[in-house]
């Protein structure tokens, strides 16, 4: 490996070029995250008049909260449901498009689009589509027999913001698929062939294996999609209704904090989810970069 | 064991470029074809559709006399060595041997007396457990061989199985790979682009190009008598010499020339244009005592340049109508660039070809 590092003389040119992402991650990252965990350790009155310091009570509090338990159990339903459906689909997309040899462009960029789209208006196109009273999709469902209402029904809401969520990030995962399928070259396949293995072995027991480090790089990708980029989609459609069916994690830590005014509580919340994506991101460097290769 | 038989075998592309036209081949059991031709003279796509990788758009692939044109790779029991090997990246030596195998739902004692036999032969038993990225070049060719002898198909195909190895290494493989395919006596067809490695491996040697073949025959007599001017500037290192002449009344004379040589009396029939061929070390430097005529064609050039390669020296020169001549010279020899001088070749070890079809006369 060639060594690509610039050697400064000086501190100030490093430390200038260094200073605008430096000042960035202060302020929007190191500065919430400490008033975050600050004020976890913190409660409020409900006006705000009066705060006390109370250790880890709040997060005590948490773990046997059944809200709170609820809405870890409904995170890890939906985001496991998101990352299955999102990159079993986009898997299946990429091995069609890698098949495809005429029009193999204008299908591509067809089902990268989505992913331009905002997570809140994904969230509301897929509410229209599912609205029980107008939805093309809900009036369809209903001649299959499905009474079809996310507004009463815990798993329609889950499905709704399950199907909103995968579809945006279908793109996301095509891509790297598809990029990882052309990588592989196509003489394994054809050497496949000739060892006498049909097109779905050679799937699962050649272009699977070879996809590997995709895949796992795309797992943690998408769990993290799914833990923190679909507030918008939910905020949108069910607001973490009905009851308490489709409030995932990041959206209980809003509402708890801005609705229910519970600003300990949240920001404790937050901190453990903060906690949360640090474990994932160490997962993924310490392990995946380095020991998912064949 | 088998035979492999083409007949009026055809390929094109859904582009409308018709990769190959027309083939007939008939390769006998047990013996090694090496087809070989320049780059997009179809031989691979040839190759690819006895594998059944590509399809055949017209004629018939028959092995052991059974028509293979709609049988999938899997069902035609050939087994095939690419020219990246394509390994399987992610599984041992062993699992990459024992996968064809394993498809075929080979009980596993037999898998394993199969795989071990294989790697003995080929002196990779250490390797079993590695990953092909572990191997250098040469073991992961083994590898590739071990992988198509194991399941002792009727037909190995070579895709260029030696060219990602470097000169050295290929050279012994050559050497190792015929061994092999002697012992094992399983009728093999291999492409390459190398006209030596084709000289060296072939016992059938099939020349292509443009998608057609231009002449089959073993190596020596490829090499001995060319069909057309093609094959005789593709076989053989230099390549044979190529110069325009005329013939009339038995007599040959060269384009732009004085040179001229008596036809032996075979050959008096001729008349018109023709190119002459002479291969390298058929030229000799005349010395001047000879001034050509009767038995000899002596022929003033032009020195170009020289290269010395160790046992001979090639001398590179011009005649007087432009072709290029190339001579090989036994030891160290050395003319200036720009020297005036004569060559010489006998009457009888001249090739005479048609200027316009490029065929033998």
């Amino acid at each position: 490996m060639q060594d690509k590092r610039v050697s400064f003389k000086g501190l100030w040119l490093p430390a200038a070029l260094l200073a605008p992402q430096l000042a960035i991650t202060a302020v929007f990252f190191l500065w919430p995250a400490s008033q975050a965990i600050y004020q976890s350790v913190l409660r409020q009155d409900a006006f705000g008049l009066s705060v006390k310091f109370v250790g880890l009570e709040n997060f005590a509090d948490l773990i046997v909260d059944p809200s709170y338990l609820n809405s870890v159990k409904v995170t890890l339903v939906f985001s496991a449901a998101t990352t299955v459906l999102a990159m079993g689909l986009a898997l299946l997309f990429a091995v069609a498009a890698d098949r495809v040899l005429r029009g193999a462009t204008v299908y591509k960029t067809l089902v990268i689009w989505p992913y331009a789209v905002a997570p809140v208006l994904a969230g509301v196109l897929w509410w229209l589509m599912f609205n029980p009273t107008i939805g093309v999709l809900a009036y369809a469902l209903s001649y299959l027999g499905m009474d079809w209402n996310h507004l009463l029904s815990g798993s329609h809401a889950m499905t709704l913001i399950v199907v909103a969520a995968a579809w945006k990030q279908i793109s996301y995962n095509f891509v790297f698929f598809i990029a990882g399928l052309q990588s592989i070259p196509r003489s394994m396949l054809e050497a496949g062939a000739i060892d006498g293995a049909g097109p779905v072995k050679r799937f699962f027991t050649i272009t699977l294996p070879l996809l590997s480090p995709t895949t796992f790089f795309l797992i943690v990708v998408n769990l993290v999609y799914a833990f923190f980029d679909t507030f918008g989609i939910v905020h949108a459609t069910t607001t973490g209704g009905p009851g308490q069916a489709t409030n995932i994690l990041v959206y209980k830590v809003y509402s708890d904090g801005f609705i229910g005014l519970n600003l300990g509580s949240s920001a404790a919340q937050s901190v453990i989810l903060m906690v949360f994506v640090m474990v994932l991101t160490v997962i993924q460097f310490r392990y995946i970069e380095r020991r998912v290769h064949y | 064991m088998a035979s492999v038989t083409l007949s009026d075998v055809g390929k094109i592309y859904p582009g409308g470029v018709e990769a190959v036209k027309s083939i007939d081949l008939e390769i006998a059991d047990g013996s090694l074809c090496v087809l070989v031709g320049p780059s997009g003279c179809g031989k691979s796509t040839l190759l690819r559709m006895v594998a059944g990788l590509e399809t055949v758009t017209g004629g018939t692939v028959s092995i052991d006399g059974a028509p293979v044109n709609d049988r999938e790779p899997a069902e035609r029991d050939i087994a095939m060595v690419f020219q990246n090997y394509a390994l399987y990246p992610h599984m041992s030596v062993y699992d990459n041997m024992a996968y064809g195998l394993r498809n075929r739902g080979t009980a596993k004692p037999e898998i394993d007396r199969k795989v071990r036999e294989a790697a003995r032969l080929l002196a990779i038993e250490p390797m079993l457990q590695r990953k092909p990225r572990q191997l250098s070049g040469g073991q992961r060719q083994r590898v590739a061989m071990g992988r198509a002898i194991v399941r002792d198909p009727k037909v190995f195909l070579f895709d260029e199985p030696l060219s990602n190895l470097d000169a050295k290494l290929r050279v012994q493989m050559r050497i190792e790979l015929k061994r092999l395919q002697q012992r094992l006596g399983t009728t093999s067809i291999y492409v390459t682009h190398d006209q030596l490695e084709a000289m060296t491996l072939a016992d059938l040697l099939v020349v292509m190009n443009g998608g057609e073949i231009e002449q089959i025959g073993t190596a020596m007599e490829v090499y001995e008598r060319p069909q057309t001017t093609f094959v005789a500037s593709f076989i053989g290192s230099p390549p044979m010499n190529l110069v325009p002449a005329a013939v009339a009344d038995g007599v040959l004379r060269l384009t732009d020339s004085a040179a001229q040589v008596t036809l032996p009396a075979d050959r008096r029939g001729l008349s018109g244009a023709v190119i002459v061929g002479v291969r390298p070390e058929d030229l000799r430097i005349d010395g001047g005592s000879e001034t050509g005529g009767a038995e000899t064609l002596a022929f003033p050039v032009t020195v170009t340049g020289v290269e010395p390669i160790g046992a001979e020296s090639l001398l590179h020169s011009q005649t007087e109508s432009g072709a290029d001549v190339t001579v090989r010279l036994p030891g160290y020899a050395v003319h200036a660039a720009g020297a005036a001088m004569t060559l010489a070749a006998p009457a009888g070890k001249l090739h005479l070809f048609s200027a316009d079809t490029g065929r033998r006369l």
